[in-house]
């Protein structure tokens, strides 16, 4: 009989290499997973946010009920929010995503909405001068000044996507989050503790990403404006 | 629909009210936790915004650490304080990351309230022979309070919110309903709780915007800064 190994997962130490060697696959299985359902989210919200946006500033009239339909789904909470999608989506990685995308709306809505409004009336005039039609203003004009707070809107809606993933480990679909849950009820601090660094580490690793893309995308604007909900 | 219908039949049975797993119970847990750690987020931010609004100096720095605070999710704070000796202590857990979760919007409106205040209103108050202490009081605070204001509301309905995390790591409030509904693989009981903490959180959104609507027009809502 050998004696059972005296190393920091047999000590349950907080921080532990031993854990990061022999968990390598399990841990990047999460990360992958925490990432897909990250994108995939904000992705379709963006996909779903423009066009709203767009059409809260064409008429007047759609801007409050778009904006409130948002922020209630917003004041929902997330536990709620997979749990009321559960009938639709059954146990699976849609009903995180689907969760997501609706958190996410509000401050995609919000934010490109700001950015549409903050165009001043002179420069639609000016292009609308020069003979630009409704979507070319639109496409050329329009959406690239609103770009800067669209943009604000997108890291916060990220980075907040990120730590909400989380809570998918309720489903069993939470990325990092499944070994928080798991390392919660076996009391194993290591997993805990890494795959918490990890969550923050992805998120700073997106917001870090995204800056970078708004400075390439928008040269002309050097000083950042956040319009936050 | 039926699982809608089946989530009401679970809501209006009486039995699931009562004892120690009711409803009633639940909700008081969740209003208590919320309350306890909006107040004790309001004692942490608000007097350090206020301080640094006023001098002017480090709001910035502190906004921005407590931005980053945006990054790390509240339920990885709740199961990593979980598991340190902190954990044997009640709900002790729970609050430490409730109000760690607060913060950042109280302390974000507050001090972007106070930098906001009209420099030449200060200039003023200073010309008339007003001490800091003074205008801080009789001149910042006032004109900032819109924004301190919205900055409580912000937190107050992400805390119901959060609140319900706590359910995931044992702890009380509506979100138990929802786990145990889950452990049980009852879904009309999970959309039946999720029904409840969803129109819970739209009451209290409602109640701060019934309250905006009737407070007197200078503590009105006329901006909102971050969240």
């Amino acid at each position: 009989m050998t004696a059972p190994p005296d190393d920091c997962l047999a000590r349950n130490e907080w921080i532990c290499g031993e854990y990061l060697s022999t968990r390598r696959q399990i841990l990047l299985d999460a990360v992958v997973q925490h990432l897909q359902l990250t994108s995939l989210s904000v992705l379709i919200a963006l996909v779903v946010a423009v066009p709203l946006a767009v059409l809260a500033r064409r008429w007047g009239w759609a801007a409050g009920p778009v904006l409130a339909l948002t922020t209630v789904l917003y004041t929902i909470p997330s536990l709620a929010m997979f749990s009321l999608l559960l009938p639709v989506y059954g146990l699976s990685a849609s009903l995180v995503v689907a969760g997501l995308v609706l958190y996410s709306l509000t401050l995609l809505v919000r934010n490109i909405l700001a950015g549409l409004r903050a165009v001043p009336e002179d420069t639609r005039q000016a292009a609308r001068g020069m003979g630009y039609g409704p979507v070319r203003l639109l496409l050329t004009v329009e959406l690239p000044l609103a770009l800067p707070a669209a943009m604000a809107g997108l890291r916060i809606a990220t980075v907040s996507a990120v730590s909400l993933v989380t809570i998918g480990a309720i489903v069993g679909f939470g990325g990092l989050g499944n070994l928080i849950y798991t390392g919660m009820n076996t009391y194993f601090k290591a997993q805990v503790l890494t795959a918490s660094v990890l969550c923050v580490v992805i998120a700073v690793a997106a917001d870090l990403l995204l800056l970078g893309v708004q400075r390439v995308l928008t040269p002309w604007e050097r000083a950042t404006r956040a319009v936050r909900p | 629909m039926t699982t809608l219908g089946d989530a009401w039949s679970w809501l209006t049975d009486p039995a699931h009210w009562a004892g120690d797993d009711g409803i009633w119970h639940r909700l008081t847990q969740h209003l208590v936790l919320t309350v306890v750690c909006l107040l004790l987020s309001c004692l942490i931010a608000l007097p350090v915004a206020l301080v640094l609004g006023h001098l002017g100096k480090g709001g910035a720095l502190a906004v921005n650490i407590s931005n980053v605070g945006r990054a790390v999710p509240t339920f990885a704070v709740l199961v990593l304080l979980l598991l340190t000796p902190l954990g044997t202590w009640g709900d002790g857990p729970t609050v430490v990351a409730l109000v760690l979760f607060a913060v950042p919007p109280l302390l974000t409106n507050a001090y972007v309230g106070m930098r906001g205040v009209d420099r030449g209103v200060v200039q003023a108050a200073r010309g008339m022979g007003m001490t800091g202490r003074q205008m801080l009081w009789r001149v910042e605070l006032p004109l900032a309070l819109p924004l301190v204001l919205s900055g409580i509301r912000i937190a107050a309905v992400q805390l119901v919110a959060t609140a319900t995390i706590a359910a995931l790591a044992g702890g009380g409030g509506l979100g138990r309903i929802i786990t145990a509904g889950f452990n049980l693989a009852s879904t009309p009981q999970v959309v039946a709780g999720a029904i409840l903490v969803a129109v819970f959180a739209l009451l209290v959104e409602a109640a701060f915007e019934v309250a905006e609507r009737f407070a007197p027009g200078w503590a009105r809502n006329r901006g909102r800064a971050g969240g």
